[in-house]
């Protein structure tokens, strides 16, 4: 697309004599001033900021440093390997933090995606009042977690009968008190609950994803199903969603990562030492908090490993399909 | 590959979730009925939320009650929004200070990054843009700890808003050049190739030819930095006190800090809290909706 700067001669190349002799160096090399200087500060930053500090990181997991002595300095520290490693995952606490991000992640992923799917779909043909509904739906998007936790914190209190609010008060309302329960209080299917303000705050972000992909089915193709014959429900199970992969993989990828890094409504809707809604993320901050910063630093780099894993095969498809086009 | 493969294009944000012609519907269908009361009751689910937050906000103590729970208030007032407004307000004076030159700043950074990327394609370059990209996916939490160590202990930054700008700058690299990049590509090359033939270097073509044409991703990058460093809430746990953090701090520490929980004033405080970014959604919704679809880095 834009290989004009390397295939036309520049400023530089300009003067120099027609023919096929390499140019000389001190041309090229005044080509790459302007903009490694446009560049280079950000460059420089992003080589500290997130790959120094993730080196330094590691390093500081593999150490003893989990004491206010040896973390403020007073005592050295020394390497131990992955003995902090091996430590956490042992860890029947840290086990639970593991087995929650499981639940959490499950519950999120499934939900946020079938809600901004059927979104998607329900708005993919014409419908009066397009823009309201589609605006509606994203607005959770715009504001903090913090700020609906606070919310939902009180729609999902665990107290029953007399001192109910929230979804229980409602339930006992309408006439299902069965349905009440202790939401997040439950210490081993607690979390599932806070993964309820998160659907409602990202289900729109897939429906705008997903709505992009449902636009972006060529016309004729519909046409074509419809010209076979095909009622409206084969022409989308046959025509239109197998389209849809793309989109469906970006949003696994997009709602997965930051499944493991749910923090913001933890805190605001429990609380960072609350034991049913304990997960990895949080447990950094309790970690640093009592001095333990190789315990910290290993949870950190445990987190960094899993988003690894899934957002790097998926930079490195976007960044082939870049070169394809 | 298919159409859903394009590059956002930051001139229309939301070209991509436009309508597109079809042929029409019957006018009554069954289907059509269906349709709509399925969006209508998505719509209350998702409005529910905001309605107990704004009729708690005008309760009183005495409404407390689990019968009323749901129930309009039983006398209106304003208690709550004075109380939330006195205890939030240096916090949102203070988050304004921070939000408006984190975005500036970042927005600088990443439309020069994402200039240089669109257009010079030296070595290495997919890489080192596929380098910057992955700053935005990582877990701050995997940095946080030799990063206090960096910024408090060595730099010497003061804890707070300070730090803070600093670091919604810095993280914000990856998202700014992303979305400048992708604007950037759907510049016409000859633009760029006509301020070349009159003799303009790099620099030169950016300052007089590139930036004038920015205006429409700046606005789409100021807004998506505002509004996330507006509700930023892990840096400010980290790096900040209520006394000196955010506003998501400070309504945290306002709504769930005192011992015995007084929803109406936390209500109103969250509710205060939004504001800001709510009046941008509302104003400035589809720049707001370009910068969330390059999240995505691609649809």
């Amino acid at each position: 697309m834009s290989v004009a700067d390397r295939t036309t001669p520049g400023t530089a190349g300009a003067t120099a004599p027609a023919g096929t002799a390499p140019r000389p160096r001190r041309h090229r090399n005044r080509r790459y001033v302007a903009p490694l200087l446009l560049i280079s500060p950000s460059l420089v930053i992003v080589a500290v900021f997130v790959y120094g500090l993730i080196a330094v990181n590691i390093r500081t997991s593999l150490t003893d440093a989990n004491s206010a002595a040896t973390v403020t300095g007073q005592e050295p520290t020394s390497f131990v390997g992955l003995a902090n490693y091996v430590a956490l995952l042992q860890d029947p606490d840290f086990q639970h933090s593991l087995a929650n991000m499981a639940i959490y992640t499950v519950v999120f992923l499934v939900g946020a995606l079938a809600v901004g799917f059927v979104w998607a779909w329900l708005l993919d043909k014409p419908i009066k009042g397009e823009g309201i509904f589609r605006s509606v739906y994203l607005f959770p998007m715009a504001v903090s977690f913090v700020a609906s936790g606070v919310v939902w914190r009180w729609l999902l209190n665990s107290n029953t009968g007399d001192s109910a609010s929230g979804l229980n008060a409602l339930f006992e309302m309408v006439g299902l008190g069965f349905l009440q329960n202790s939401w997040w209080s439950n210490p081993t299917w607690g979390i599932a609950a806070i993964a309820l303000p998160a659907v409602w705050q990202l289900a729109g972000y897939v429906m705008a994803l997903f709505l992009a992909g449902f636009r972006g089915v060529p016309e004729e193709l519909r046409e074509a199903g419809r010209m076979d014959g095909a009622s409206e429900w084969k022409l989308y199970r046959y025509v239109v969603f197998p389209q849809l992969s793309p989109v469906l993989l970006s949003a696994l990828i997009i709602i997965g990562h930051m499944s493991l890094k749910v923090f913001d409504l933890i805190l605001s809707i429990a609380d960072s030492a609350n034991y049913s809604t304990k997960i990895p993320a949080v447990d950094v901050l309790q970690y640093k908090s009592s001095f333990e910063y190789a315990n910290a630093a290993a949870v950190g780099t445990i987190l960094l490993l899993l988003v690894a894993l899934l957002i790097i095969p998926y930079l490195v498809r976007t960044a082939r399909a870049e070169k394809d086009r | 590959m298919s159409s859903t493969t394009t590059t956002v294009a930051a001139p229309k944000p939301d070209e991509r979730l436009r309508l597109a012609p079809r042929p029409r519907e019957r006018k009554f269908s069954r289907g059509r009925t269906l349709r709509y009361v399925l969006l209508l009751v998505f719509l209350l689910f998702v409005l529910t939320p905001v309605y107990v937050l704004l009729v708690t906000s005008f309760k009183g103590a005495g409404d407390a009650t689990a019968d009323s729970a749901w129930a309009l208030p039983s006398t209106w007032t304003l208690e709550n929004w004075s109380a939330a407004w006195e205890a939030l307000a240096p916090a949102i004076g203070r988050t304004f200070l921070m939000v408006i030159p984190a975005a500036i700043i970042s927005s600088v950074l990443g439309s020069m990054n994402g200039f240089v990327l669109s257009r010079w394609r030296f070595p290495y370059a997919n890489l080192v843009f596929t380098l910057i990209l992955f700053g935005m996916f990582i877990p701050y939490q995997a940095v946080v700890i030799p990063l206090a160590q960096l910024l408090t202990v060595t730099l010497q930054v003061p804890s707070g808003i300070p730090s803070l700008i600093i670091l919604h700058v810095v993280y914000g690299i990856p998202i700014t050049t992303l979305i400048f990049r992708n604007y950037y590509e759907s510049v016409p090359g000859e633009l760029i190739e006509a301020a070349r033939v009159d003799g303009a270097g790099m620099l030169r073509t950016f300052a007089s030819v590139i930036l004038p044409i920015s205006v429409p991703g700046f606005v789409v990058v100021l807004i998506w930095q505002f509004t996330s460093a507006w509700n930023d809430f892990l840096f400010a746990v980290f790096f900040a006190s209520s006394q000196n953090g955010p506003v998501t701090l400070a309504l945290n520490n306002f709504a769930n800090g005192a011992l015995l929980q007084n929803y109406g004033q936390s209500m109103a405080g969250a509710l205060l809290a939004s504001a800001p970014t709510l009046v941008v959604y509302i104003v400035l919704g589809k720049y707001f909706i370009g910068g969330m679809m390059s999240g995505s880095v691609k649809g």
